[in-house]
């Protein structure tokens, strides 16, 4: 192995600036003639706009522009698209009501903008917002997820019953059958709560119309510029897409949030030109809170069919999720194609039907976070596969091991076909490291202590690697899922690596410079990564749902492939041999079978300086680009363990152990990944135990808009993890990689509430399990 | 309202004449332009605005600018060595993977440098207690751990 090649622990190539001050997140530009945006919202959950007063606030010191709903709508903007159409079980299309880039008639949630105020400063943009007057005519709200469909009042005239979609998924008559017929059938009723994403950098967009060129330029904290260009100009303002440039510097952390297309940053760049300044807005802690996407929210009721073995006949699955108040950029596909397609999880079962009921209510947008779907679907699998272990009287690991799926590649009922897995490998690992054998005397020592010991498991899977673009507009996407790529190889041998994935934390510039380094033969440090600049990159899908390296990834790759390829045929002219005869290993072209080789520079540098060269034949120069579909979806899968201490008289629990074994095929940089594991760990378990977002029910308030009242997890929290990886290479990318970045927070819950109602003996508890609900459910057991 | 404002910021002296009431996360990145110290919450509890003043770890959202008048105050750009070298607590981030995205990194490391005096010896109990007030959203802190008890030991 190469020390900074493949499979290395090599250290990050962007820690020096970021660990010294020198990171460039969205706020630390400012453009010369700044002006700051300050957004008037909406502290109502649902009411009419009646009249927009705006000026008592033009007349305040330093306001420059104030803009409201009708001013954008009189210009002929649209609203924002929803990337994903769902088809109700009938076959009609799901409801899309406008999603106005400023509300126009009726503010829908707390914190729809309704009017933006651009001032010379923040203050006094913030100040001058604060004195727009708005009449509003306060109505009836919906906050409640389970009976938003049977509401009186309505988010949207066009879906009077606030529903958005019903959408079925399998066969459900198979599973009826499988019911009806089985030796004992599971029930759990669960809520899959809301969460905030609350990456630490706010959202933040600086936007700056150039005149002389009619041109704009967005800095935005985004995981996916070119998607956001697209989206922003075909969809929304109709300005030609050559003419923005948007610039998703660094950017500190996303989590799925920084996906979509916002309503903030589109109208800056509206305003940009009007204005004729440069627009910076960036959101303060409590806006966070109220407008970023949020996560989850689902209400579920699962059933399990079994024979007398305990192995699933068919899985029936009812969930009502709330999309919020308008459909967010992916909103309509995570509770459905990226939900239901992960029931079979790593079981054989034979039948699975699913019916997905989609609502709006008057709540902020709900699209993916963290994992997005698959933390669902694996909350719902590993929550109702323990509790029929419990119904059956099964070890919870031994009712796995009966229903796993031992054959590949294997077509699950629910649409996908995994290609590769070995799921005995990885529970059995976790098992030893768990020391799942002496779990039984740790836990009668710790009842002779009087506390309560529960241990819990999770074995999840998720499909990553979005997407081959054929199946995905098959299934309603309105987008191709591919990666680009562009490896341009300068005249000294020096390499610049152009990706279309964006890194807000996963060490892309250096596991992508591992992988160049490594195929070319070439020191890290001769490899430099670019990303997040529709400028510089060509173009690109962005970053979401694990699928850099994999798809990013696989597209250098055959990038760096053109390049050595092009690359033989300058060595077999050099070298006066048959280009089938050249070979290149190590960075060096050699003529096979003889001591005659150029290295990789020499290659480079005659590339660029064309003297003895076939240029009948070949152009000069080495830079090349790639784009890559991928053929089938990755399946990361693993095993989580969790095992618990509760002390009965206060109800808090202890997370005592907390093993990890995941499959993530082959790995660049172990270092990185455990990172990553580590991460997505502390979220599922954040959700689990601590993190909840809460609305007032009859009033539609944030009940949880600080950090006063929205539990982030901290460093005292949370117990080392112990990791470890099971290896089955990805069969169809060249890597064999399958992603890391989000089985954390999909395998985590359900393992970790397995363990708390395996500790007191309950069937369910909500999520997050405080120590008041851990505490209620142990009286109520009493 | 303004005020005349002095101190030290990376040992270099600075003035300025400011609103009253200027924070000194604001005065240090907007004044400055020094943006390595960053905004979370601007409500004093994730920690990005961490900086020393008079070798104190404050939330530097959390103080006005005229509070620090006269104080010594250093910020993460102020801990490299003059021919760049990083702190050997910075380099025991990097070392340890103690960062992702890096924008609670800067608060991070400012906090963690005080624990030096305080607890030279460092559990990871007490690491993780003596950080609580330093949200990072990516890293599930372990490697944060792991960092700054290597540093401490530096
Ligand atoms: S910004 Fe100061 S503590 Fe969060
Ligand atoms: S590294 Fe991203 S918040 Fe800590």
């Amino acid at each position: 192995m190469k020390a900074d090649g493949i499979g290395a622990r090599v250290t990050r190539k962007e820690d020096q600036r970021f660990l010294t001050g020198n990171g460039q997140y969205t706020d630390d530009i400012t453009l010369s003639h700044q002006t700051y945006a300050a957004f008037v919202r909406s502290p109502h959950a649902h009411a009419t706009i009646n009249d927009i007063d705006t000026r008592a606030a033009a007349a305040m010191p330093g306001v420059v522009a104030i803009f409201t709903g009708k001013d954008i709508a009189a210009t002929g903007i649209g609203g924002l698209p929803c990337g994903w159409l769902i088809n109700n079980k009938d076959g009609t299309p799901m409801k899309e009501p406008p999603h106005h880039i400023l509300a126009v008639d009726k503010a829908r949630y707390v914190g729809d903008q309704v009017a933006v105020v651009i001032a010379e400063t923040i203050e006094q943009a913030r100040a001058a917002a604060e004195a727009v007057e708005v009449d509003y005519g306060v109505l009836p709200a919906v906050a409640d997820t389970a009976t938003a469909s049977k509401a009186k009042a309505s988010v949207h005239d066009a879906a009077a019953d606030n529903v958005c979609y019903v959408w079925g998924h399998g066969d459900a008559a198979a599973v009826d059958r499988a019911i009806a017929s089985a030796h004992k059938v599971s029930t759990l009723d669960i809520v899959n709560n809301r969460l905030i994403p609350n990456a630490i950098e706010p959202r933040a967009a600086n936007a700056a119309y150039d005149k002389s060129s009619d041109s704009y330029t967005l800095y935005v904290s985004n995981q996916n510029p070119h998607v956001e260009r697209l989206l922003m100009c075909a969809f929304v303002l109709g300005i030609p897409e050559h003419k923005v440039r948007v610039v998703a510097p660094d950017v500190g952390g996303g989590f799925g949030s920084k996906i979509f297309l916002y309503a903030e940053e589109t109208v800056l760049v509206w305003a940009s030109k009007r204005v004729g300044r440069p627009i910076k807005w960036t959101a303060d802690r409590m806006e966070s809170f109220l407008s970023d996407a949020h996560g989850r929210d689902h209400v579920t009721r699962v059933q399990m069919a079994m024979d007398g073995n305990g192995k699933f006949t068919g899985m029936k699955v009812t969930t009502t999720a709330n999309v919020g108040a308008y459909l967010s950029t992916f909103a309509s596909c995570v509770p459905t194609i990226l939900y239901a397609t992960l029931l079979a999880g790593q079981y054989a079962t034979p039948a699975i039907y699913c019916e997905v009921t989609a609502v709006f209510t008057n709540t902020s947008p709900v699209d993916a976070y963290r994992g997005a779907g698959r933390p669902e679907a694996t909350y719902v699998v590993e929550r109702i596969v323990e509790t029929a272990a419990r119904d059956m009287g099964l070890d919870p690991a031994e009712i796995r091991r009966r229903n796993f799926i031992t054959t590949f590649p294997y077509a699950t009922p629910v649409g996908l076909t995994y290609d590769i897995g070995d799921y005995h490998a990885c529970l059995e690992k976790a098992v030893k490291l768990a020391d799942y054998a002496g779990f039984p005397a740790r836990q009668a020592e710790a009842k002779a202590r009087g506390k309560l010991r529960g241990i819990g498991f999770s074995s999840y899977i998720e499909a990553c690697g979005l997407a081959p673009s054929n199946v995905a507009g098959a299934l309603g996407a309105r987008a191709g899922l591919f990666e680009a790529g562009e490896v341009r190889v300068h005249p000294t041998g020096k390499v610049t690596v152009f990706t279309g994935s964006h890194s807000h934390g996963q060490g892309h510039e250096t596991t992508f410079a591992q992988v160049v380094a490594d195929r070319l033969g070439i020191p890290i440090d001769d490899v430099d990564i670019q990303h997040g600049d529709t400028g510089k990159v060509l173009f690109g899908m962005g970053t979401y749902g694990s699928r850099s390296l994999a798809v990013g990834g696989t597209a250098i790759v055959k990038a760096v492939d053109k390049v050595i390829a092009k690359g033989k045929k300058i060595a077999a002219h050099l070298l006066e041999a048959a280009d089938t005869d050249i070979e290149f290993k190590d960075g060096v072209f050699r003529v096979a079978g003889t001591d005659k080789n150029v290295p990789f520079a020499s290659v480079a540098l005659t590339a660029y300086v064309p003297h003895n060269y076939p240029l009948d034949k070949l152009e000069p120069g080495l830079n090349e680009n790639a784009f890559y579909d991928p053929t089938n979806f990755t399946y990361p899968a693993g095993t989580h363990i969790c095992e618990v201490e509760i002390d009965p008289d206060t109800g808090k629990t202890e997370i005592v152990k907390f093993t990890a074994v995941d499959d993530f095929g082959n790995i660049i940089n172990p270092m990185i990944v455990e990172g990553q594991v580590h991460g997505g760990l502390a979220q599922g378990i954040g959700q689990a135990l601590l993190e909840g977002c809460v609305y007032d029910k009859e009033s539609g308030q944030l009940l949880t808009a600080t950090y006063m009242d929205y539990a982030m997890p901290r460093a005292d929290d949370l117990p080392n993890f112990t990791v470890g990886t099971h290896v089955t290479p990805c069969t169809h990318n060249p890597l064999g990689v399958k992603g890391c970045g989000e089985a954390g927070a999909i395998g985590s819950p359900p393992a970790l509430i397995n363990a708390i109602t395996h500790a007191i003996g309950v069937r369910d508890i909500a999520m997050p399990a405080t120590p008041e609900r851990v505490w209620r459910a142990i009286q109520s057991r009493a | 309202m303004t005020i005349h404002i002095s101190m030290k910021v990376n040992g270099k002296a600075v003035s300025a004449d400011v609103a009253a009431s200027t924070t000194l996360v604001e005065f240090i990145r907007e004044h400055l332009r020094l943006t390595g110290t960053h905004v979370g919450c601007n409500t004093a509890q994730c920690g990005a605005c961490t900086v020393h003043v008079d070798g104190r770890a404050v939330k530097s959202c959390n103080m006005l600018a005229a509070q620090a008048s006269g104080a010594e105050v250093t910020t993460i750009e102020g801990l490299a060595s003059a021919n760049g070298d990083m702190h050997p607590m910075q380099a025991a981030f990097k070392e340890h993977h103690g960062l992702q995205c890096g924008f609670c990194t800067p608060g991070m490391v400012m906090s963690a440098l005080e624990l030096k005096g305080r607890f030279p010896n460092a559990t990871d109990e007490q690491i993780r207690e003596a950080l609580d007030g330093n949200f990072c959203r990516c890293t599930g802190y372990q490697n944060i751990v792991k960092a700054v008890k290597a540093g401490l030991a530096a």
